[in-house]
């Protein structure tokens, strides 16, 4: 089943209320998806700097190699989330710290780098895969979340969503793809690397393809209707907005909400029924087989 | 008369509470607040009583309905009046899709926009629409009408059995044996009755709809059954 949350403030003056707000989709989603979560938050960027999020095998070792990065790299910027931590480095030192990671911390995973994202993920329930990494008090432009119901492959960490598509760019789904087994052998060949035996990770994997080749994230969105089989509704965060594609036949769920104030998406009503100032949004479906971008 | 608040109710109390009525019960009319697009509210009911539901409300609200009349003065999730065998739902706002899906008989109004497979599998209900339809509506529809003041999406009355459909508006496309067909008296007679029925009495002209039905290629039509349908 699986849910999917996202929301994109307008209003600057709400933005410190994006992850209280967020939280409460999230939560709300459970029914859909209770055994993993994840979100991305879009945060403040800072010129000439990167952000990075890491995740460690549990809090224990991420602390102990937050520390270490705190005194091998003195201009970056830490902060623990429970199994993950976020990273500000200047791109300068950029390199090095990959470099650093690969060496002195293989066990430690990047699921996450651009300017202002930052993603988080376990398996548990929504509300408190959410209280455990601090959603409510982070502020942001927009966020994206979902929660799973594990059909395709396991429940692990590695098989909750976000994934990462790119630079700041990140993709949740609900549905299932079934011909994501030939697609993942095709992307292989190309070059791509794999984690997972999940569904969503091979279609992250195509739309990170496609851009490579030079394709747009809105034309690689249209030409995966041509080459993703099943069901599936996508959003995609960008750096700057977050985008909505659902299949041709459409069964799979997805609402939207825009006021003054935000565009909010969910896969249910319910998701939206507890938005400020909703009972005079305005309310509609995402048509198939259409991409849509609400950017700033 | 019963008033039901579903911020400290829980669905299920309502729910059963409905369940309970019997035929002659004197709470005949039910007033529901802040629904907040829960699922399944006032589904399974089989008594001839009103419930007025004040918000948008989430699946299969209506579902199974049978005598009772459901008004909901907010948008419907994916679907509302779902297989009702009788009575009257209607829906103020906009319906999600498989609004009024396998339902047998009695009426369906909606006042806004019905999404996609609007109809599905209908057997006998009557539904009208006074937005426009999505993809795919009226799919395998078996019996009934299904009444769009606005356009229908692509593929309208894809392997369609004996059911009727009214468009007023544009037709993105037909899907497979459905086909546009004469409308003839009868049919507007036949339109109009259905138009009275969901509270629009002479102000819509029948006259202004096209007509589409069954091409009768796909499955096995013998012209002696057509009585049954």
């Amino acid at each position: 089943m699986c849910g999917i949350v996202g929301l994109f403030i307008k209003d600057p003056k709400l933005e410190p209320e994006l992850g209280r707000m967020a939280a409460g989709m999230l939560a709300t989603m459970s029914d859909r998806g209770p055994d993993s979560a994840g979100f991305a938050v879009y945060g403040e960027g800072q010129r000439d700097h990167s952000k990075l999020t890491l995740r460690g095998k549990s809090a224990a070792s991420i602390k102990e190699t937050a520390a270490r990065i705190g005194r091998d790299f003195g201009t970056a910027k830490v902060t623990l989330h429970d199994t993950h931590a976020v990273v500000g480095i200047d791109d300068k030192s950029l390199p090095r710290l990959l470099d650093w990671l690969k060496r002195e911390s293989p066990a430690t995973e990047l699921v996450g780098s651009g300017k202002r994202m930052a993603l988080f993920k376990e398996v548990g329930r929504p509300a408190n895969v959410a209280e455990r990494f601090g959603l409510e008090t982070m502020s942001g432009t927009h966020a994206i979340g979902h929660t799973r119901m594990a059909t395709e492959s396991a429940v692990t960490t590695d098989g909750a969503h976000p994934y990462s598509t790119g630079s700041d760019q990140c993709l949740v789904h609900n549905g299932s793809l079934s011909n994501h087994n030939n697609l993942r052998r095709v992307l292989e060949r190309e070059g791509l690397r794999f984690e997972t035996e999940n569904d969503t990770e091979v279609a992250a994997g195509y739309l990170t393809w496609r851009m490579r080749e030079g394709l747009s994230l809105g034309d690689a969105l249209k030409v995966s209707l041509d080459d993703l089989d099943g069901f599936y509704t996508f959003v995609v965060g960008t750096e700057n907005g977050f985008g909505v594609l659902r299949d041709g036949i459409a069964c799979k769920p997805a609402i939207m909400a825009e006021t003054d104030q935000y565009v909010a998406f969910g896969s249910e009503y319910r998701v939206l029924a507890g938005l400020p100032g909703i009972e005079k949004a305005r309310i509609w479906e995402p048509e198939p087989a259409t991409v849509y971008f609400w950017e700033r | 008369m019963p008033e039901v608040d579903l911020g400290t109710t829980p669905l299920r109390e309502l729910n059963a509470a409905l369940h309970r009525l019997g035929p002659d019960t004197n709470e005949s009319h039910w007033t529901v607040d802040h629904p907040a697009g829960r699922h399944a509210i006032a589904a399974g009911l089989a008594v001839p009583i009103t419930v007025e539901i004040n918000g948008p409300v989430g699946y299969y609200c209506a579902g199974m309905n049978k005598l009772a009349t459901v008004l909901i003065h907010g948008s419907a999730g994916v679907g509302v009046a779902e297989n009702m065998m009788s009575g009257f739902v209607h829906v103020a706002g906009d319906a999600s899709q498989s609004a009024g899906a396998t339902g047998r008989g009695g009426l369906l109004r909606i006042d806004g926009n019905a999404s996609s497979r609007c109809g599905i599998s209908m057997k006998g209900i009557d539904i009208v629409v006074k937005g426009s339809v999505g993809h795919m509506s009226a799919f395998m529809a078996q019996a009934g009408n299904l009444v769009v003041f606005g356009d229908a999406g692509d593929a309208l009355g894809d392997s369609i059995y004996e059911a009727q459909l009214f468009v007023r508006g544009k037709v993105k496309g037909l899907g497979a044996d459905c086909i546009e067909k004469e409308m003839r008296d009868e049919h507007k007679q036949a339109l109009h009755e259905v138009l009275e029925r969901a509270g629009f009495d002479g102000e819509i002209d029948p006259g202004e709809f096209k007509r589409y039905g069954s091409a009768r290629k796909l499955y096995n039509f013998k012209v002696d059954n057509a009585g049954a349908y």
